[in-house]
């Protein structure tokens, strides 16, 4: 209980830094954008890298705070992602840029919070092992009947199939929003750096503002002993709820960000399955459960190194792939640990052990 | 009514193989409290390996799939010593699953690297191509039976194992309450070694069924099984060994079924959403038992 | 302690990766002495079949084109990116070849990522020859080309060579509705049918995540009576198909667009079991021509495996930007826009002779003029139908 309190007072002091890294870095990769110092790789990364990082934080609220593990959170961006694209192709013209974009991310905010509120309410009752792979299931299921949606509309309004294109009856003058697989082709491309990291900034506010406040630290009761949250009257499910429906809202804004950055969305593996569940999962794991600032730096880095080591070809993936299992060790093992502390207590004597 | 048969076989056959998958899952799941996510490459590892044997070196298929089973036991050990172990005491359980999900990464690109992308087609290691019965409106294939068989005789066997044998009950010892099992002088490394191979020769076993069935073989092969035997063992009631065979047998059986009657589109959704609705019901699965937390 | 110590870490670590970066930008087009030709496709993952069987084409016919001289005497360099099926893996890809240099792209191999990339590379006025990326909107811009048939193309033109040719008059579809080209062939060959003599009696989709067992699918079309199977898949997913529909004892014609084509290369692969099967191609690794002959040959011999229409489409590609750009006096120190400008009224000028076709050309709209050739495969290898 004492180690808790001590992180929890930590975590506070420590918000001003985790914004002025954020503020600094984009500072720092604005002026070597317009310097031209940067290359154009880096420069195409940068957006991706910021909603990854989103989600990141997002995920972290859940596994972390909550201390829940979900697997489902692409799901949830999917759900903002094609949210937020219908109402760009559905408004694009008819509207300032401006303000059509920011009202497609408070729309696929709200959207994918639903979904995750309703998500939320089976998902909950369960524990450990069991949410994860239930959180999977849904992920899985949001993908799939995304995938087999046609959605179009014409002056008759909206038409929705399970079946083909054709069997929409569009009229001739209609619009075709998502093609089944072929899912959503030419969303405006709105989403820049400095709206990512402004949006990224906002989700360290929400999530680090909820965790110092009193809702936080009765989910984080929970997460600790929830039978001894529940004896003093803390409305688990409650909680529960509020904090989940949180993350999977953060994860839609991600999601926003991410259709309108690229022209071709669609519901597929590689963009939301269990796979880029996971993937966000590690960012979390190794940026350390429950830091969101870490969350955030390993998303950072954990983005940029495939990438980076583009020029070692077909060789990469399996460098990633040794890396993360020497990391995960040398991080996590408690052998390691043992020998790491004792080497940095060598180093500095007389400071108190502060194994991770 | 001919067509609901063929779909029932269809969905055994499939379920079967879930059912060896799911097997080795909730085995090592038990014993070690680990998810190997990794399991499903250890599959594509094994076909791999009868591909080579079999199809490459012409050795008879029985011989193949031997070497398959002891080179996959020896990975799986390895595996577990190398990447498992040092983490077994970390302070979060998600390290090992990480992990894991490393091996797995890095599993599939060795596979990449040295077979290539290209798919191979398997040839399979079962000759007989069936029964047809009722005038051949109803064909069982050859694979189908074996597979059916195989599965229910791998079921028999552990079930002998954990419970009548002095290394089955220390299995289960240790799955109950690791620190006690220790305390009682059981060798939880060993145990937990002996798991280890188990799950994985049964692996190399699934590899060579799945490759038979569907014979064609990528990098990938093994990814999507292994999800599904997952879900198929959760279903079941992860930690219990006749669970895993019923839940990879439902399993198997609303896919195909789904996919038959309602859409083959929306199959994936169907069967997840009945994974949900089963552990709605019964939150610790078919056949897991629901252990209430102590205050 | 330890964390400030981490984080400078971090920031070391940070901005060593974005300088070590920054150094190559500015190497734009202009002003170097070679050519340099990106190429975008999976190289990893579920995909990287196709991918590969593009880069290693091009780079054959970049070898074979410096061999003898280069494009306008100047010597051609190929680099090739991965996107692991990424369309924002393919942005970034193409943001990589930038730095790099590019003077013009031949990608994105997939469709999805290559209407992506068309994105960026209409904002730079970059050339972009896309060797397969079939989806109509791929050539939206008119920096953009194709070397392949467009899916709409291949649908229509397969229902009609069915009805036309009057092989069945029951049909049954096996298409992947996870998938752009296959789910836009199947959506266009269902229109055209209504047009024709035969009839769909059973149309079955599969997804990228439930790709090993067909039973249900091939049961439905047997149960329905389908005289011939349309395919418009991959081999890879058609050659399982085959041995399943084998053993289920069902024989129906198959009939397949380009994608079907490399289904005798499969490694092990019963070639009986695609005995009859007709594609609608416009390349045939068996074709007896001497190009194709020498193609399949050199390649066979560096790659150790059989090239497929990928890899035809790159190869072409790759000559055809050299036909154009000999056509337009191209040379490699001109600014990436006049070069685009160029290379755009070039392509429209020429006639190539290549493996997918013999006097193809191309108009403004992106598209390839060739006719489409029916094979049919016999005694294991692919024969020109009629």
């Amino acid at each position: 209980m004492m180690k808790n309190r001590f992180n929890i007072s930590k975590n506070s002091a420590g918000r001003m830094t985790t914004y002025i890294i954020v503020i600094a870095a984009w500072a720092i990769l604005e002026i070597m954008l317009h310097t031209g110092l940067m290359s154009s790789h880096m420069e195409g990364l940068l957006v991706p890298m910021t909603y990854y990082a989103i989600v990141a934080v997002g995920l972290n609220l859940c596994v972390g705070i909550l201390g829940e593990l979900s697997l489902g959170h692409a799901g949830f961006m999917c759900v903002g992602a094609f949210s937020g694209a219908i109402f760009s192709m559905l408004t694009v013209g008819k509207m300032p840029d401006g303000l059509r974009y920011v009202l497609a991310l408070v729309i696929g905010v709200l959207i994918s919070a639903i979904a995750g509120f309703l998500i939320g309410i089976p998902v909950l009752r369960l524990n450990g092992d069991y949410l994860a792979i239930v959180t999977l299931a849904f992920g899985e299921i949001i993908k799939n009947i995304i995938n087999a949606l046609y959605l179009g509309v014409d002056s008759k309004g909206l038409h929705l199939s399970f079946e083909s294109l054709t069997a929409l009856n569009l009229e001739p003058d209609g619009q075709i929003l998502i093609n089944g697989a072929m899912g959503v082709t030419g969303t405006p491309h709105d989403s820049n750096f400095t709206i990512a990291v402004i949006l990224l900034l906002l989700s360290l506010v929400i999530v680090q503002n909820f965790i110092d406040s009193m809702d936080g630290r009765a989910v984080m009761s929970i997460r600790d002993n929830r039978i001894a949250a529940e004896s003093i009257g803390i409305p688990v499910t409650k909680y529960k709820m509020l904090a989940f429906t949180i993350s999977a809202a953060i994860a839609g804004m991600a999601g926003v960000i991410f259709s309108h950055n690229i022209a071709t969305l669609q519901s597929t593996s590689q963009y939301f399955g269990y796979n880029v569940s996971i993937m966000i999962l590690v960012y979390v794991v190794l940026g350390g459960i429950g830091s969101i600032r870490g969350s955030v730096i390993a998303a950072a880095i954990l983005y940029l190194l495939p990438e980076l080591l583009r020029g070692l070809n077909k060789y990469r993936m399996l460098i990633y792939s040794i890396v993360l299992i020497a990391v995960m060790i040398i991080n996590w093992a408690p052998g390691a640990i043992e020998k790491r502390t004792v080497f940095f207590d060598r180093i500095r004597k007389g400071i108190k052990n502060g194994a991770a | 009514m001919m067509s609901f048969f063929t779909s029932l076989v269809n969905g055994l056959s499939l379920g079967s193989i879930y059912a060896i998958i799911a097997l080795g899952y909730t085995m090592v799941y038990g014993i070690a409290k680990m998810l190997n996510f990794a399991h499903g490459d250890f599959i594509m590892v094994g076909c791999y390996i009868i591909f080579v044997f079999s199809s490459g070196l012409g050795l008879p298929p029985v011989l193949a799939i031997l070497l398959a089973v002891v080179l996959c036991t020896v990975l799986g050990v390895t595996t577990e010593r190398i990447a498992y172990r040092p983490l077994r005491n970390a302070a979060s359980p998600l390290a090992v699953l990480i992990t894991a999900i490393g091996v797995s990464y890095f599993l599939e690109n060795m596979a990449l690297l040295i077979f290539g992308a290209d798919t191979k087609s398997f040839t399979s290691v079962v000759p007989w191509s069936g029964l047809s019965l009722f005038n051949g409106e109803l064909m069982i294939q050859g694979i189908t039976i074996i597979t059916i068989g195989i599965s229910l005789l791998i079921l028999a066997v552990l079930q002998l194992f954990v419970h009548k044998t002095k290394e089955g009950q220390a299995m289960l010892a240790v799955s109950q309450d690791r620190g006690a099992a220790m305390l009682m002088g059981i060798d939880v490394n060993k145990t937990i070694t002996l798991t280890f191979a188990i799950g994985s020769a049964l692996a190399a076993v699934a590899g060579a069924l799945l490759a038979s069935a569907y014979p064609s073989l990528t990098p990938y092969t093994g990814a999507m099984p292994g999800i599904k035997a997952f879900v198929a063992a959760v279903l079941g009631g992860i930690g219990s060994i006749p669970g895993a065979m019923i839940g990879g047998l439902v399993l198997g059986i609303i896919e195909i079924l789904s996919r038959t009657y309602i859409s083959s589109q929306l199959a994936d959704a169907i069967v997840f959403g009945i994974l949900v609705v089963v552990l709605i019901v019964r939150p610790a699965g078919i056949l897991g038992k629901n252990i209430q937390e102590k205050v | 302690m330890k964390k400030v110590c981490s984080m400078l870490l971090v920031v070391a670590l940070v901005s060593s990766m974005l300088i070590g970066c920054g150094g190559a930008s500015g190497a734009k087009g202009g002003g170097s002495d070679t050519f340099k030709i990106g190429v975008i496709g999976p190289l990893t993952g579920g995909a990287a079949a196709y991918g590969t069987a593009v880069q290693y084409a091009a780079q054959i016919a970049v070898d074979e084109i410096n061999a003898a001289g280069g494009i306008n005497g100047k010597q051609v360099e190929l680099k090739a990116e991965d996107d692991e099926l990424d369309a924002q893996k393919s942005v970034n890809a193409y943001n990589s070849l930038k730095d790099w240099g590019m003077d013009m792209l031949v990608g994105s191999v997939t469709s999805a990522c290559s209407i992506a990339v068309s994105e960026e590379s209409k904002n730079d006025n970059m050339f972009q020859l896309t060797p397969s990326g079939s989806a109509a909107d791929c050539v939206k811009y008119d920096n953009v080309f194709r070397v392949c048939f467009s899916d709409p193309a291949q649908g229509t033109a397969s229902a009609q060579y069915i009805g036309e040719h009057g092989i069945a008059s029951k049909v049954g579809v096996i298409y992947d509705s996870s998938d752009v080209y296959s789910s836009g062939i199947y959506q266009n060959f269902a229109d055209e049918a209504a047009n024709q003599s035969f009839e769909i009696v059973s149309a079955e989709a599969f997804t990228a995540d439930s790709k090993t067992d067909f039973s249900v699918q091939i049961q439905k079309a047997k149960d329905a009576g389908a005289e011939l199977v349309f395919l418009p898949i991959y081999y890879t997913e058609a050659s399982l198909i085959l041995q399943q529909a084998n053993t289920m004892g069902y024989k129906p014609i198959f009939f397949g667009c380009d994608g079907l084509d490399g289904i005798l290369g499969v490694e092990n692969f019963d070639t009986s079991l695609a005995e009859g099967a007709m594609l609608l191609t416009p390349f045939a690794a068996d074709a007896d021509d001497e190009l194709t002959k020498k193609f399949v040959k050199t390649f066979e011999e560096k790659y150790d495996v059989t090239p497929n229409q990928f890899g035809a489409d790159a190869y072409d590609a790759v000559y055809a930007i050299k036909a154009a750009a000999e056509k337009e006096n191209v040379t490699p120190d001109m600014s990436l826009s006049d070069m685009c400008e160029a290379m755009k009224k070039g392509i429209t000028e020429i006639s190539l002779d290549g493996l997918t076709g013999s006097g193809m050309t191309w108009d403004k709209s992106g598209e390839p003029t060739k006719g489409p050739k029916a094979v049919v495969i016999q005694n294991g290898a692919y024969v020109s139908a009629q």
